[in-house]
Parts: structure tokens; C-alpha cells; sequence
């Protein structure tokens, strides 16, 4: 039983972390990519239009990307987690089945004519087909929320004598506390995400000398787009969501930032250390004094509830894990923040392109979002461990009654070893195509 | 309620098989008989802008049968866990491949994802096939043995075959000689299927011999119609029942029997359309009397232990089934008016045009 719902629960989590490292771009990118059509209409300048050509291929092999290994998350509900699909299929069904009709329908359809449609369009119409991409994509993100923030929050549901929960509230599902926040905070992080790619590839054309004027372009523009973005994943999105965990999940709080042991007189905010859960402390620890009570808060002395006020077997299943994600994520948070505001400081000064340490910086910052962004998501669902739907359904009670652990295992490897593939093929075309650039991107209908 | 959403359900799933049916149908072509890099071209431009699309119908399927048959999906997907990843690899394996090709100019790797894209196309018919031949032999719910359950009511695993390889078998497999049969079956029937669509949106040079592949494949098909007609009786003991209550439901049947007619006229035919038009009445007509064969049931059971998963004892609550009635009507307007803008700027012969593949 603990050998299968640890394969289980490996397969869903290496394959979600892979298939999540498409979305966050092509979400974020989308907005992207409209920006710029649109500043080609209305500026009639070629540049604007050649880079929208130039980021939609990068879009374009994201986005199948994502399709292609995303196809395996609605399946493995179903042959991983059948348990868990029988009893609340009829709720989080609802919210994946309406991501089925309105999102992917909308996006597969309008990606091949924004693809290969501008000739036959014109601008005007390519720029819709883009924008209503763009809408596909976000309204995917927002339905997958939805279906998230049920799990963490469980609203407008009644549970009957077999164990089955049934929707009674079909609006709750969208008015959940805990939806808007997390889909905002989710959003902004795809944008940095997408910023930080575009700034990145701008100053890697500037350094080595190659499609100089693009190069100052994607600078220009992810730096502007990415501070904002950085900005608002921490004030206010970030910071709402802290306030929901502290409400409605003061035990994964607890255990995110660390706080063993209750403190009358106001919590500490921990910096760096190592969780011992054992001894439970933290070891090497740097920690200033209060802050973490009046940033949740808003009173320096306000007393935040510890892991030792709460029973074992509701602790989160992997303390150290979820503390570490949540650090890194906020530790990589702070870091774009201070970059992108140097960028932009040099920006407007008029030096960003000779400032050769911070374009250094930022193409090699490229990586982190992803990682911010996939640590962010480990918090969220580490920190509802044990249960699949707080504090209603454990994890242990919804894995597949008959499948057996060597057959997951074997699917696992299987996923493994095709996802690597997958990734390798993939940087091997992103090479390409950044390494092809703008200027040589077709303006017209062919090839993509 | 839950009437409604089972035709919905098998509305989707049939609109599935008709659209990525030919895309399967195309890469069996693809497989066999493109030989010259014009006809390569010709294939994949014919299902370039599309299969991407085309695929979205299966997650559509997997989505409603989700919300509305929560313990249909449950069990069904879990017990039949091997067979449905593997159908997960192949569909990336397809994707890949036509997404592959084009990008390195080397007639190795060339050859790779032609492979890939063919191979993973023809499995992925055989596999739907058997698929379907599981559903409706049905398997041993609650893993009965010695009359005596093993599992939940409505919980299963099938291993991928059993060693007598037969459908009545105690302990049965994914692949029997049934199961087989049915995939077969299915192979034939995309095969023609494809070779119809690549004639109606291409001006290739392959199409006089696609025709006359069509044309020699529907003796094929009605001949293991015929037979599966026989040999339905060792699986269903009442195959007709529901048309015998029903009659207008013989509408089906002579819906298949119309489809395989009009298909052997497929070489006289003035517009090129046509035999796509008489190949998706077959396979939608061959899935529709299927489907009616078993109803209510959506997953038999071998075993007088347990009962047959039926629509009734599968379906979410009522509330939950009825509020998604105001999104899906919704939803199905838009995707109608996706679907007339997808496929009227992408009209007329694909390779003509040169929306080159990716």
C-alpha cells in the first residue's frame, strides 16, 4: 500500500512538473506576443510584426508541448487516483470538463489559423485570432485553479452516506476564497516567467552581437512587463494567498515558514536554516525578530500558531520538502524583484545595453522562474498533504484500488524515459530557433 | 439526465473517432504506401492544421465522462490502466512525430519520425479497436473468483492478454481473439477512412491508387462485417434486443450497410468528398449500433456476482448534471462556430495551397 501510493504519487508529480513548463510560458507569453502584434498595428513598424512572428514559433513548440503531456494529467485521474475520481468526479469533473470545452477547443482551433493564417486574415483579424489564444490559454489556467482551489478549500458540496461528494452550489465553485488570489498570483508568476525568457534571449542577442535592434526590443519589453509581474506575485496576490494558508491551513503555514513552536510575543521570519523535524528546530538559523506576525497580520506582537498546536497526523506529510519549496520560491521572488528593478533603473538611464553584468544576469536568470514557479507549486501541494481534499479526503484513501505498484512503477519509467526524450528534442529546437533569430523568421503563411 | 449526457458523451466520442480517425487512417497510408517525399507532403498537409484539433474531442470525451460518470470513468480507467497510458505514448509518439519531421533536414532523421508518426498512427487504431471489444465483452467487476469478490463492486484489472487468448476465458485479458478481432477491424476501417480524406483534401498523385485501395479494403471490411455479426453472439447472447423494442434504432445498422455500399462506388464518384462523406456513416452507424447493442450498459459484467455498470449506477448527482446542462449548451454553440471558421479557412485541397507542415 506505501510502495504504491508512493509510485502513484511520483508519476502524478514528475509529470505535472514537466508538463507545467510549458504552460507557465505560453501563458504568460501569449499576453506577449498580443502586445506586440498590437504594437504593429499601430505603429505599422516591421520590427513589432517580425518579433510576433518570432516569439509564435517559440509559442508554437511550447505550446504543443504542453498539449502533448497534458493529455496524460486528465487520464491519470482517472487510472492513478480512481478512488478520489469516484468520490468527487461530479465537483472537480465539472471544472475540468468545462476547461475541456472552453479552453482547448478555443485554442486548438485558433492556433493553426494564427499559425498559418495572417495572408488570408490580414493583421487585424491575426491579432484577434491571437488575442482569443490568449484568452484559451488564461481561461485554461483559471478552470484548473478552480479545480485546485477545491482541493485546498473545499465550497459548495455535501457528502453522502456512501462517501460521495455531490455539488450543491455550482457558483461557489467560482466564488472560493481561495480561487482568485491563487489564480492571480499563478498569472502574474506565468508572466515573469515569460518575461524573464524574453528579457533573457534580448540580452543574449545583445552580448554576442546578433539581432542587435530585436535583442533591445525583447529587453526593453520583458524588462518593463517583468518587473510589473514581479511586483504583483508578491503585493498583492502573494501576500493574499499567505493570509488564506494562515486561515484556512494554519498547519501547512506553520510548517512553510518553519515555526515549531509557538511564540507568544510575535513570530520570527526565518531567512535560511535547515528543518530538523525530528528535534524539531531549525538548524543555522537566521531569522529577524517579529516580522512574520506583523507581515500576516499587521500587529508585531500577534502570536502565530506552531506545529506544536496541532495533532501529528494532520502535520503535513513532508515538513522539510514544503519548507524548502516555499523558501526557494520566495528567496527567487525577492531576487527578480531587485534585478528587474536595476533593469529598468538602467533602463531608463539609458544604459541597460552597456550595463554588460546585468544582461549577463538576466540571461542566466532565465532558468529560475521555472524553478520559482515549480517550487511555488510544491508548496501549495505539499502543504495539503495528507489530505487530497483538506481536511475531508486523505491522499492514502484516493489511489486506485487495482493497480498494482509494479504496473505504476512501470508506467513511471515509461514517462521518465519519454519525457526525456521529449526534453531533448525540445532544447534542440528552441536552439534552433533562437539561434536562427528574428530577422530570418518567414513573413508570411509558410512554414512554421 | 443521465440520458442526456450518455448521448452526449457518445456524441463526442463519435465526432472523435470520424476526425482523428482519419488522421490514424492517414498515417496507416502514410505507412504503406507514400513512397515519394511529394506524397509524404501531401499526407501530412492534408492533416497539418487539423489532428492537433482533432485530438482535443478525446479530452472533451474524458472531461464529460468525468463530471457526469465519475465511477464509470474510475473504474473503467484504472482497470484498464496498461492499455491507456500506452495509448497516452503513442499519442505523443504521433505528435512528435509530424511535429519532428520537418524541423531537421536529414533523410535519417527523417525516416525516424516517419516511422514513429506511421507506427504510432497504425497501434493507436489497432488499440481503439480493442478498446472497444473490451466494452463490450465486459470484464469481471468486482474481480470475482470462486464467487466471491475481491474488490469493490465496480473495480477491475485486466492484464494486457490471458494465456488462452479467449474472450470467455475465467480470467480474461485486454487482447483476445475477440478484442483482436474488433481491432482489426478497426485498422481496416480508419485505413479506408484516411485514404478517403487524403483523396478529398489532396490532389495527390497517390490518389487513383488510394482509390483502388479503398475500393479492395471495403471486400476486406464487409467481410469481417459479416463475421463479427456471427461471432457477436458469443459475447451478447441478445445482441438485438434494444432494436427489437426500439425499431427506429435500426436506423444505425442501415446507416453501417449505406457507408459500406456507397464506399464501393468510391472510384466513379464526381467530387472527391464522397467516399469520406460514405466512411464516416460507417463508422459512425458501426459505433452508434455498438453502443445501442449493450445500452444501458457502458461496461458489462462477466461475473452474476456483481451488476453491469449501466448509466444509472455510474452518474454524478442531479444537481451537478443539470447545472452543467446551461454550460455545455454554451460551450457546444462555440465550438460549432470554431469548428465552421477552422474548416473554411483551411477549405478546399490542402497541398495546393502549401500550408507547409510544421
Amino acid at each position: 500500500m506505501e510502495e504504491m501510493l508512493f509510485y502513484d504519487r511520483m508519476q502524478f508529480a514528475f509529470t505535472i512538473t514537466f508538463h507545467y513548463l510549458f504552460p507557465q510560458l505560453t501563458m504568460g507569453l501569449s499576453l506577449i506576443i498580443v502586445y506586440f502584434k498590437w504594437k504593429y498595428l499601430k505603429t505599422q513598424n516591421e520590427q513589432y510584426n517580425h518579433a510576433t512572428h518570432f516569439w509564435m514559433k517559440i509559442f508554437a513548440l511550447n505550446f504543443a508541448m504542453g498539449v502533448v503531456t497534458g493529455i496524460p494529467m486528465e487520464f491519470q485521474f482517472g487510472t492513478n487516483w480512481a478512488k478520489f475520481s469516484e468520490l468527487t468526479g461530479g465537483i472537480i469533473g465539472q471544472t475540468l470538463a468545462m476547461e475541456g470545452m472552453f479552453s482547448f477547443f478555443l485554442e486548438s482551433s485558433f492556433l493553426g489559423i494564427f499559425l498559418f493564417g495572417e495572408k488570408i486574415l490580414g493583421h487585424k483579424w491575426h491579432f484577434v485570432t491571437g488575442l482569443l489564444i490568449m484568452i484559451g490559454s488564461w481561461a485554461s489556467g483559471f478552470l484548473i485553479i478552480a479545480t485546485h482551489s477545491w482541493m485546498q478549500n473545499p465550497v459548495g458540496y455535501e457528502i453522502l452516506e456512501n462517501g460521495k461528494f455531490v455539488l450543491n452550489n455550482f457558483q461557489a465553485l467560482f466564488l472560493n476564497p481561495w480561487l482568485w488570489p491563487s489564480y492571480l498570483h499563478n498569472q502574474a508568476a506565468s508572466m515573469v516567467t515569460s518575461s524573464f525568457v524574453v528579457a533573457g534571449i534580448g540580452a543574449f542577442y545583445i552580448l554576442s552581437h546578433k539581432n542587435v535592434s530585436f535583442g533591445r526590443l525583447f529587453l526593453k519589453t520583458g524588462v518593463v512587463f517583468g518587473l510589473i509581474s514581479s511586483i504583483i506575485v508578491a503585493v498583492p496576490t502573494g501576500d493574499l494567498l499567505a493570509k488564506n494558508v494562515v486561515k484556512y491551513q494554519p498547519v501547512t503555514f506553520a510548517a512553510m515558514e518553519g515555526i515549531f513552536h509557538t511564540e507568544k510575543k510575535g513570530s520570527e521570519i526565518v531567512l535560511i536554516g535547515q528543518p530538523d523535524v525530528k528535534d524539531k528546530k531549525l538548524d543555522n538559523k537566521i531569522a529577524v525578530p517579529n516580522i512574520l506576525s506583523f507581515l500576516t497580520y499587521g500587529n508585531w506582537e500577534q502570536e502565530i500558531k506552531g506545529l506544536d498546536q496541532f495533532e501529528e497526523e494532520v502535520h503535513p506529510t513532508n515538513i522539510s520538502g514544503l519548507y524548502y519549496a516555499y523558501h526557494i520560491m520566495v528567496g527567487l521572488g525577492t531576487l527578480f524583484i531587485g534585478l528587474m528593478v536595476l533593469a529598468l533603473f538602467q533602463l531608463i538611464r539609458g544604459k541597460l545595453y552597456q550595463t554588460k553584468w546585468i544582461l549577463w544576469s538576466l540571461m542566466f536568470m532565465m532558468p529560475f522562474p521555472y524553478i520559482a514557479n515549480t517550487t511555488g507549486w510544491y508548496t501549495a501541494e505539499l502543504g495539503r498533504q495528507p489530505w487530497l481534499v483538506y481536511n475531508l479526503l486523505r491522499t492514502s484513501a484516493g489511489a486506485s484500488p487495482t493497480v498494482s505498484s509494479g504496473n505504476t512503477l512501470f508506467t513511471l519509467l515509461g514517462f521518465i524515459g519519454l519525457y526525456l526524450l521529449l526534453g531533448m528534442l525540445f532544447l534542440l529546437l528552441i536552439g534552433k530557433i533562437i539561434n536562427k533569430g528574428p530577422h530570418n523568421v518567414e513573413l508570411n503563411t509558410e512554414k512554421i | 439526465m443521465e440520458f442526456f449526457w450518455y448521448v452526449v458523451l457518445m456524441g463526442i466520442l463519435a465526432v472523435y473517432i470520424v476526425l482523428d480517425g482519419y488522421d490514424f487512417g492517414a498515417g496507416i497510408i502514410h505507412l504503406f504506401l507514400a513512397k515519394t517525399e511529394k506524397d509524404k507532403k501531401a499526407i501530412t498537409s492534408a492533416i497539418g492544421p487539423f489532428w492537433d484539433a482533432n485530438e482535443v474531442w478525446i479530452i472533451a470525451a474524458g472531461g464529460v465522462l468525468f463530471f457526469a460518470f465519475p465511477t464509470l470513468y474510475a473504474s473503467s480507467f484504472s482497470g484498464f490502466y496498461l492499455p491507456l497510458i500506452m495509448i497516452l505514448w503513442l499519442l505523443i509518439f504521433r505528435a512528435i512525430g509530424l511535429e519532428m519531421r520537418g524541423q531537421v533536414h536529414h533523410p535519417m532523421w527523417e525516416t525516424i519520425w516517419d516511422k514513429a508518426f506511421g507506427i504510432a498512427s497504425l497501434l493507436l487504431a489497432l488499440f481503439f479497436g480493442i478498446a472497444l471489444g473490451n466494452i463490450v465483452r465486459g470484464v469481471n467487476l468486482g474481480m470475482v473468483t470462486n464467487g466471491v469478490s475481491t474488490q469493490e463492486a465496480h473495480y477491475f484489472f485486466l492484464p494486457l492478454w490471458n494465456p488462452t487468448f479467449s474472450p470467455q476465458a475465467n480470467e480474461l485479458g485486454i487482447i483476445d481473439w475477440f478484442t483482436l478481432f474488433l481491432g482489426i477491424v478497426s485498422v481496416v476501417a480508419l485505413t479506408i477512412h484516411g485514404a478517403n480524406w487524403i483523396i478529398f483534401k489532396t490532389n495527390s498523385s497517390l490518389n487513383p491508387q488510394l482509390k483502388n485501395v479503398v475500393f479492395k479494403l471495403n471486400i476486406v471490411l464487409l467481410v469481417l462485417v459479416c463475421i463479427s455479426l456471427q461471432i457477436w453472439h458469443f459475447i451478447e447472447p441478445k445482441p438485438f434486443h434494444n432494436f427489437v423494442e426500439n425499431p427506429i434504432l435500426w436506423f444505425f445498422p442501415l446507416m453501417t450497410f449505406v457507408g459500406i455500399l456507397g464506399l464501393f462506388k468510391v472510384r466513379s464518384y464526381k467530387k472527391d468528398g464522397h467516399g469520406f462523406i460514405f466512411s464516416t456513416l460507417f463508422l459512425v452507424g458501426g459505433f452508434a449500433s455498438t453502443a445501442v447493442s449493450i445500452f444501458p450498459n457502458v461496461l458489462p459484467s462477466t461475473n452474476k456476482v456483481n451488476p453491469s455498470l449501466t448509466i444509472y449506477n455510474t452518474a454524478a448527482g442531479a444537481y451537478g448534471l443539470n447545472v452543467g446542462m446551461s454550460w455545455f449548451f454554451v460551450a457546444l454553440f462555440l465550438v460549432i462556430v470554431y469548428f465552421i471558421v477552422q474548416y473554411r479557412v483551411f477549405s478546399g485541397k490542402m497541398d495546393d495551397v502549401g500550408y507547409g507542415e510544421h
